[in-house]
């Protein structure tokens, strides 16, 4: 497997914020900062690949598999390559009452992707999650670090739309 | 210590005790899968649960500590129900595939469902299915059947101290696997195996071989280091089929290394040699044993009377039992010849006479791990000695660990303070510390015995490491210097031997070697050395060690267990001294042996779970054994065959009827030990000099059978490719915990 080093994969200004994320805890217990530092490399990189993981390991001196076990653990990581936009659909209880059903529909009606599926166009990704605490505003759906509410299906095709 | 009550039974226990350590001590069984005794608390299985008067719920056994006036059932309805909700739980995504598992009839979930599980299950729904993840040729894998425990995880990251293993993925798609394709490639990565409750992690080789209630089971030590490993060695119908570890906390705990569970290979599945073989006309020819002894005794009668005695020389292996050993040197002795060694990766052999009886470790070796601080010269513990490495481990759990060596070493466990220099300068940088230690008062006393030492050391100047290793010992409470192989290998070990005493004694540590094979300690006490005979006995005139004999010569030469080309780092000059010999006659169990370039009869012998005998492991525990199958062919336990041998020559005593009369023999001229052979004090002439640490031994090559063993040949290891030259080690290791 070929080898990279984490300052050369990522840009400087994230390995200054990791390394800010290190400094705040102590110096042997480095690996605490293992899912900031994921994180910081997947909002580059778009993705933890193999190799990404194994660069953060190394930079944290921890064992690859330490970086694989949180990788796959969180649902916020992802492996593969995705799209531009990640759409977070809930279809928990509530968002399920209030028709997130007709919703996910939508998605494979017209983009054709089902959850977990990348539109042809790379530009959406489509992820079913639990619960994000807005059940008052069901059915809802997260893209961006931002909550759309009270959705239909004519306001999900807008809001779609919408997205560059 | 606080009085607990468990199944009515009143017991007094330690403080802090777990619940399920102090039931296993006094016999109370609660089923378990996470837990086990050298590892730390998981408490993920919830197998352990069980009631504890006052609890509302069932409490893990494994992580509840005891408290005084405790009550615990483990057997109580409350138990019980809740013993058998976990197993129903256990049981759901776990297939039923126990006719075609290599883990039925000794499986732990298989008795404890026997035990705690429902007859019927009330699962309905699909079964959840994982893929095989290729680990290496060690260890076989179907993780359909694993449960979770993270044993092998745990393993991994606390005794191993390299995590390969990991739980990826959560929920019910959780795994235990090495997420991207890779072998698992620590020395001792076969511990996994006995570990695993289940069929998800099993043997490779012995895969699909055999039952478990179809086979028996014997006691042996392995052949391959020098901690003595205990072994279980499972058979079928005269047939080695797996070796397992039996518990010895003296030696091995209860791990194997992976050489010496898979070295077995060699004898069931390497191209044996069946039957005695001579040279007649530059052909090999078969021949009965009558002939080939016959033969081999009157060559080496002519030869004595043609050529004197001191033309023959003899040979031994330190795989090779204290018996056959002591048998070797006897006939050699018995011929008038002091011509015998076992040393065949030693250099030099300067100050022999000023050393111990038997190379020792100065500490017992349960003892490594309450070291507080130890210096290691050119010892590469993770590749010759795997266990010893695991004991020096978990010391570093509160102590400090050093190493001075010539060749860079990549350890399992953390190292304060390392140095690697070039052989040349080797000798200097523990000149270095011991010249730290003499400027410390209250050594003046020390130093008076050290005749020499500070004139020696009067030039060195004394650099911030060596400094710091000095300081280390000195502050330390429990020391120790331990030789590793390559310092016995050096080419001035001698010297490098004597500096490390003076270190040792100038700063209050014991001092010890890691020795070759199983058996260099049996091989000193039975006399194969060619400056005393058996128990130090004086020889009159030193016999020339194996490289006097090389580089002077030999007519006759008697090979026990040992390939010259690969068991000596004189390699090529030691086949040399074979192929202008006039006679060579070499005990080997193998038909591909290299003896059949240079000897002129070669026979057929017991490998070592064949014969009977006995190893003297590195703490001077002498370990005796019996076979666990016999030999393949004519073959014949090598004791045997030399007693004869000993009587064709005309040779006095040579009357044993089994390998016990022998080793009785060699016990009983223990007694006339004493304290004539010390190591004693002896100061070099000189800290400069040319100096070469020869190549090391893989660790896969390193005797007869490891190198016939097909699987360990196949791993990374024997490959020199594995991952592990940078452990990646966590930066806080201590053993509970860590990554």
């Amino acid at each position: 497997m070929s080898k990279a080093d984490l300052p050369q994969l990522l840009s400087a200004e994230a390995i200054d914020s990791i390394n800010t994320w290190i400094k705040k805890y102590p110096k042997e217990r480095k690996r605490a900062a293992i899912i900031p530092a994921l994180t910081i490399a997947q909002d580059e990189l778009g993705y933890l690949a193999k190799e990404t993981m194994n660069a953060v390991a190394d930079y944290l001196e921890i064992p690859h598999i330490a970086s694989y076990e949180v990788a796959t653990f969180y649902s916020m990581f992802s492996m593969e390559p995705r799209g531009k936009h990640i759409v977070s659909l809930c279809t928990n209880v509530s968002c399920m009452l209030a028709g997130s059903g007709d919703l996910k529909k939508w998605f494979k009606d017209e983009l054709g992707i089902a959850p977990g599926e990348t539109s042809k166009d790379g530009r959406i990704t489509l992820k079913e999650v639990e619960c994000m605490a807005a059940c008052g505003g069901a059915p809802m759906l997260e893209v961006s670090k931002q909550y759309h509410e009270n959705l239909d299906v004519e306001k999900l095709s807008h809001l779609i739309k919408e997205l560059t | 210590m606080v009085t607990i009550e468990i199944n009515g039974q009143e017991i007094e226990a330690e403080q802090g005790a777990m619940i399920i350590e102090v039931a296993d001590s006094i016999g109370v069984e609660i089923p378990r899968f996470c837990y086990h005794k050298k590892l730390s608390v998981a408490a993920n299985c919830r197998m352990c649960l069980v009631e504890v008067e006052g609890q509302r719920k069932p409490l893990p056994a494994c992580a509840t500590p005891v408290a005084d006036g405790m009550i615990i059932k483990t057997e109580s309805d409350c138990a019980k129900d809740a013993q058998k909700s976990v197993m129903e739980f256990l049981l759901i995504n776990h297939p039923l595939d126990c006719p075609i598992c290599d883990q039925g009839g000794e499986c732990e979930l298989q008795d404890v469902a026997l035990e705690c599980g429902k007859d019927v299950s009330r699962f309905t729904e699909g079964k959840r299915v994982v893929e095989d993840k290729n680990i290496g040729p060690l260890i076989e894998t179907e993780m359909t059947r694993c449960i979770h425990c993270t044993r092998c995880v745990r393993f991994g990251r606390e005794v191993a101290g390299i995590r390969e293993m990991g739980a990826v993925g959560r929920g019910e798609h959780t795994e235990i696997s090495t997420y991207i394709e890779k072998s698992v490639d620590s020395e001792v990565s076969g511990n996994i195996i006995d570990l695993c409750p289940v069929g998800a992690l099993t043997a490779k080789p012995s895969r699909y071989q055999a039952r478990a209630w179809e086979m028996i089971q014997y006691d042996s030590i392995a052949p391959h280091d020098c901690i003595g490993t205990n072994l279980h060695v499972h058979t079928r119908r005269n047939e080695v089929i797996r070796l397992a570890p039996k518990d010895n906390e003296a030696t091995n705990e209860v791990w194997l290394s992976d050489r010496d569970r898979y070295s077995y290979e060699a004898l069931t599945k390497g191209d044996r040699l069946l039957a005695p073989m001579i040279k007649q006309n530059d052909e090999w020819v078969e021949a009965d044993w009558e002939t080939a002894l016959e033969r081999t005794a009157s060559k080496l009668n002519l030869l004595k009377e043609a050529q004197g005695p001191e033309q023959i020389g003899g040979v031994g292996s330190p795989v090779a039992t204290t018996e056959e050993l002591y048998l070797l040197q006897k006939i050699i002795r018995g011929l008038g010849s002091n011509n015998v060694d076992h040393r065949l990766r030693v250099t030099d052999f300067s100050g022999q006479e000023h050393e111990s009886l038997y190379p020792q470790l100065g500490v017992e070796l349960s003892e490594l791990e309450e070291l507080d601080a130890c210096l290691l010269v050119g010892a590469n513990l993770r590749k010759d000695q795997p266990l010893a490495a695991l004991r020096v481990r978990k010391a570093t759990r509160h102590g400090q660990m050093a190493s001075v060596s010539a060749r860079k070493i990549y350890n399992n466990f953390k190292l304060k303070h390392q140095i690697v220099v070039e052989p040349n300068e080797w000798i200097k940088e523990l000149a270095g510390i011991a010249k730290h230690l003499t400027n410390k008062t209250g050594n003046e006393e020390k130093l008076a015995k050290l005749d020499g030492l500070k004139e020696l050391i009067a030039s060195v100047e004394v650099s911030a490491k060596q400094t710091k290793i000095a300081e280390m010992l000195l502050n330390s409470k429990n020391t120790s210097v331990i030789l590793g192989l390559a310092a016995v290998e050096f080419s001035r070990a001698g010297h490098l031997r004597q500096l490390a005493k003076a270190v040792a004694i100038l700063s209050n540590s014991t001092y010890g070697f890691l020795s070759h094979g199983a058996n260099s300690a049996g091989a000193y006490l039975a006399g194969a050395i060619p400056h005393r005979g058996p128990a130090g006995a004086d020889v009159g005139p030193d016999g020339e060690s194996f490289e006097q004999m090389v580089s002077a010569g030999k007519k006759a030469l008697i090979l026990l267990k040992t390939e010259l080309s690969k068991d000596s780092v004189l390699s090529k000059q030691a086949v040399k001294m074979a192929q202008d010999a006039e006679f060579v006659v070499s005990l080997s169990s193998f038909a591909d042996d290299e003896a059949f370039e240079y000897a002129d009869v070669i026979l057929p012998i017991a490998g070592y779970l064949e014969s009977a005998g006995s190893y003297i492991n590195v703490n001077g525990l002498w370990q005796d054994f019996s076979a666990s199958v016999t030999a393949p062919g004519q073959a014949k336990p090598a004791w045997k065959v030399l007693r004869v041998l000993g009587n064709l020559l005309n040779l006095k005593n040579f009357d044993y009827v089994s390998a016990q009369d022998v080793m009785q023999e060699v016990k009983g001229r223990m007694g006339a030990v004493g304290d004539k052979v010390k190591s004693k004090w002896n100061c070099p002439e000189s800290l400069n000099g040319e100096a070469n640490s020869p190549e090391p031994a893989n660790i896969y090559q390193s005797d007869c059978y490891v190198r016939r063993s097909n699987a360990l040949q196949q791993t990374a290891m024997a490959q020199g490719e594995e991952d592990l030259k940078r452990p990646q080690l966590s930066p806080f290791h201590n053993i509970m915990g860590g990554v």
